[in-house]
């Protein structure tokens, strides 16, 4: 029983289970507004491209190697996918498979480069990530799209719940996919053959190879879901906020791999899941929302940002090295 | 379908079958890498149930015939591997998975970050990506297989929070968990203390008389040749010979290995009367090791001997100020010291080759001459504080010759060298420090018997000129036909002191493992 416990408190989900309810409470006492039904809603909603960013890059962490040229693969999928409503008409389903297939495929071009250049994947991607920005600015000399079509930019909306207070929220569109995306993401790595795989490549890629998983196979999936993922985030980013600017998602980069690591993923890979960082966006959502209802500075919350992931990453590193001497201690007496 | 009754399939068998049908058969096996020659003309069998010991120094092929045999390597056309009577040319690594081939490599191939039961059974999410896994079975499988040896592990825990000697019987229980018939086991001791071998030979044991074949490649002889059948020595890619194991030793295998002799002689020699180089009284330090005192003399190689959590690791580390005493002194050159760090010890003229030198010693990626020159960075400074590489080239050279280690130059990258001179590249990285006390954890952990006589060799040439050597070890024979004294190491106090020559080896064997 202790022991179970012990286990349980020892999780990154755990304690950020447990820093979460405690910031939250520390902010719901401080601002009236900040725990109401619409302040939540928004608050998911306004985070659900991170979310659905930080699913993809947390699959490539687990796999052992590092993407960012996710923000720009979402950019240029797109503006094409807007290029293809606007001036050729195609209608919803279409452009959003466009979107996502175009985005699948510049993830494989990435982990092909990876594979076969057996070079590490933060390299490559910081190249592939310039080159397709740069290609996306060169022919569209960074025009922004307007004219989105009425079914991009309408707001879809599921489901409304109103409070007797009037407190009003609604589920729309961003929140659904962002939910769908967790829960694929989550069943892909931990139910699936393919999901095991990809943390046994992340944990030994030798003995991934020894035991016969087929890398560059994982690693087109890996690459090409994190593709297909930016397709679809670079979408609903587009719908939110209803025109399509090239450089909207520059700089986005390092806080989705901070909201991934924060959630316990590691960069060596193999470590990791879906729920921690979801905890992970929750937290820094949660950060950012009660700091600015509490009027803080906009600037300020930068420094929370990194001050979160240092406190995040030196207690995991301190439950591991405790736990590794608990073992030693145990195998020495036996 | 006939049916047979018993006694006349026994009389089919002695009728039609050789004696014993081998499990394996290589035929005529070769093998190129480019210009040179891996493997020449190997013929060798392995019989169902038998366990074989394949014995050769690094670079022997012993490596190559085993990925040949696992498919990881096609050997040269001409030879055949025959297996249960079918035959091959070659085999790919999954026709020899599905014959039952499986290989537990050194490192043991584990992935550290997935639990027991995962590692166990993870030949069952190879299949279709998509599919789902199934995680009952998978814990049955790896909870039956445990079950099997006779091993309690939690199925839950992560591999790499294990010790090594249980990610070894995760890495055998997975190999059965594929089923295997023949399996390789590629020098599975050479990280494993005395204690720990003895549970593995049990193991080997176990599975024998499941019926398994195993081939184990190792360096500890004594320990395995009590267990093999038959051991087959290989020397410059050819087999030398299959011998039955009860007519090998020790002496008789070096022979074989390496066309020479070696002898063993006690050469301890009472330096007592010296005045110590360095003195520990009434050492502690809680849950390591105990009220220990002893002095150690220059020119001295003290033995320190010690089952696995006897304190002798531990004791070495204080000695060596990574870690603080609770109580007690150490006296250095008749001053007491306070260590606070190993920066403070190496001051004080102590130096540490710690037991995993491919972990801890040695940056593999490294040429030799920076693998040398970390120690010595601030003598080999210029006025500027820069290091120069012609310095730091010219240090390297110097105990490449000393020591006779084998590298083309000492640019050569560390992970290039064989075990033995990689050993000898961290004992020069701690040599060019000048020491006046060298503690030295284990330091022939994975050499071949060759190359540890070469680094005995070391060893007393470096006491003859006056250094104070601490000799931890886990062989007896080592320690005993090394040292001029022996301090035996007990959960964390000293339990005796030995005298070779004048105490037996075996009275140190009882000693240890009363």
């Amino acid at each position: 029983m202790l022991k179970a416990c012990a286990a349980i408190f020892s999780r990154t989900e755990t304690s950020l289970a447990v820093v979460i309810i405690i910031v939250a409470s520390i902010f719901s006492l401080s601002s009236p507004y900040f725990f109401t039904l619409s302040n939540a809603a928004d608050l998911i909603e306004a985070y659900s491209v991170t979310t659905i960013l930080a699913a993809g890059v947390f699959v490539v962490l687990v796999s052992g190697g590092i993407d960012i040229s996710f923000a720009a693969v979402a950019s240029v999928t797109q503006y094409i996918a807007a290029m293809a409503a606007v001036k050729y008409g195609a209608p919803a389903l279409p452009a959003i498979a466009l979107a996502c297939t175009l985005g699948a495929l510049l993830g494989c071009v990435n982990a092909l480069l990876t594979y076969y250049l057996n070079v590490v994947s933060i390299i490559v991607t910081i190249a592939t990530s310039s080159i397709f920005y740069a290609l996306l600015i060169y022919f569209t000399g960074g025009s922004e799209i307007y004219n989105l079509p009425d079914w991009w930019t309408d707001r879809i909306v599921f489901f409304r719940f109103e409070m007797a207070n009037g407190d009003l929220a609604r589920i729309t569109l961003p929140m659904v996919i962002m939910v769908a995306v967790i829960v694929v993401t989550h069943f892909l790595m931990s139910r699936t053959h393919a999901g095991r795989q990809i943390y046994a490549l992340g944990g030994n890629p030798e003995a991934a190879r020894r035991v016969g998983i087929r890398i560059l196979r994982l690693q087109l999936l890996v690459y090409g879901y994190l593709g297909f993922l930016a397709g679809l985030a670079g979408f609903v980013q587009a719908h939110r906020v209803h025109q399509v600017v090239p450089t909207a998602m520059f700089g986005t980069e390092l806080s989705v791999l901070a909201v991934a690591i924060l959630g316990g993923a590691s960069l060596v890979g193999g470590l990791g899941s879906m729920s921690g960082v979801v905890l992970g966006v929750l937290l820094l959502a949660i950060l950012q929302n009660g700091l600015n209802l509490l009027g803080v500075s906009p600037y300020f919350f930068d420094v929370v940002i990194g001050l979160a992931i240092l406190i995040s990453i030196s207690v995991t590193s301190l439950t591991e090295r405790r736990a590794r001497s608990r073992r030693r201690i145990v195998g020495a007496a036996t | 379908m006939f049916h047979i009754d018993h006694a006349d399939q026994t009389k089919l068998m002695t009728e039609l079958a050789p004696p014993i049908a081998p499990l394996l058969k290589l035929e005529n096996i070769g093998k190129h890498f480019g210009g040179t020659v891996a493997l020449d003309g190997v013929d060798w069998s392995v019989n169902p149930g038998e366990v074989h010991c394949l014995v050769g120094e690094n670079g022997s092929g012993k490596s190559t015939l085993i990925k040949i045999v696992a498919g990881v390597h096609r050997p040269d056309a001409g030879g055949r591997i025959v297996i249960d009577g079918t035959k091959f040319d070659h085999l790919s690594p999954f026709q020899a998975k599905q014959l039952g081939i499986q290989v537990i490599y050194q490192d043991l191939s584990l992935f550290p970050n997935l639990s027991v039961w995962e590692n166990i059974a993870i030949d069952q999410e190879l299949g279709a990506p998509l599919r789902t896994i199934r995680r009952k079975a998978m814990r049955a499988t790896a909870t039956e297989v445990l079950a099997s040896l006779g091993a309690h592990l939690p199925l839950d825990i992560a591999v790499g929070q294990l010790s090594v000697a249980e990610r070894q019987i995760v890495a055998i229980c997975r190999g059965l968990a594929s089923n295997a018939k023949l399996l390789f086991m590629d020098e599975p001791t050479s990280s494993l203390t005395h204690h720990e071998v003895m549970r593995l030979l049990k193991i080997v044991r176990r599975l024998k008389d499941m019926g398994l074949a195993i081939v184990f490649v190792s360096h500890r002889l004594e320990e395995v040749v009590a267990l093999a059948e038959r051991v087959t020595v290989l020397r410059d890619g050819r087999k030398v010979a299959t011998l039955p194991a009860s007519e090998v030793d020790d002496h008789r295998l070096v022979e074989l290995m390496t066309g020479s002799r070696i002898t063993y002689a006690v050469r301890a020699q009472s330096l007592t009367r010296r005045a110590p180089a360095l003195e520990m009284t009434g050492g502690s330090r809680s849950g390591e090791f105990t009220d220990v005192s002893f002095a150690l003399h220059s020119g001295e190689v003290l033995g320190i001997i010690g089952l696995m959590g006897s304190g002798r690791t531990e004791l070495a580390l204080a000695l060596f100020g990574m870690t603080q005493l609770d109580h007690g002194v150490i006296v250095v050159d008749g001053k007491p010291l306070q260590l606070r760090s190993n920066q403070d010890a190496i001051q004080s003229g102590i130096a540490y080759v710690s037991e995993d030198r491919l972990l801890l010693g040695l940056n593999l990626r490294q040429s030799i001459a920076d693998n040398t020159a970390i120690t010595m960075l601030d003598q080999l400074s210029n006025s500027v504080g820069l290091v120069p590489p012609r310095r730091r080239s010219g240090l390297a050279a110097e105990w490449v010759t000393r020591l006779g280690i084998k590298a083309a130059n000492t640019k050569a990258a560390v992970q290039t060298l064989s075990g033995g001179n990689q050993q000898r590249v961290v004992l020069a990285k701690w040599l060019a420090t000048n020491p006046k006390i060298l503690i030295l954890d284990n330091p022939t952990a994975g050499v071949d018997i060759l190359n540890k006589q070469g680094i005995y060799d070391i060893v007393r040439k470096l006491a003859d000129n006056g250094v104070a050597i601490m000799l931890i070890s886990d062989e007896i024979p080592e320690a005993y036909f090394n040292s001029d004294r022996i301090l035996h190491m007990r959960e964390g106090r000293i339990a005796g002191e030995f005298v070779p020559g004048v105490d037996s080896e075996t009275a140190l064997a009882e000693a240890i493992f009363a």
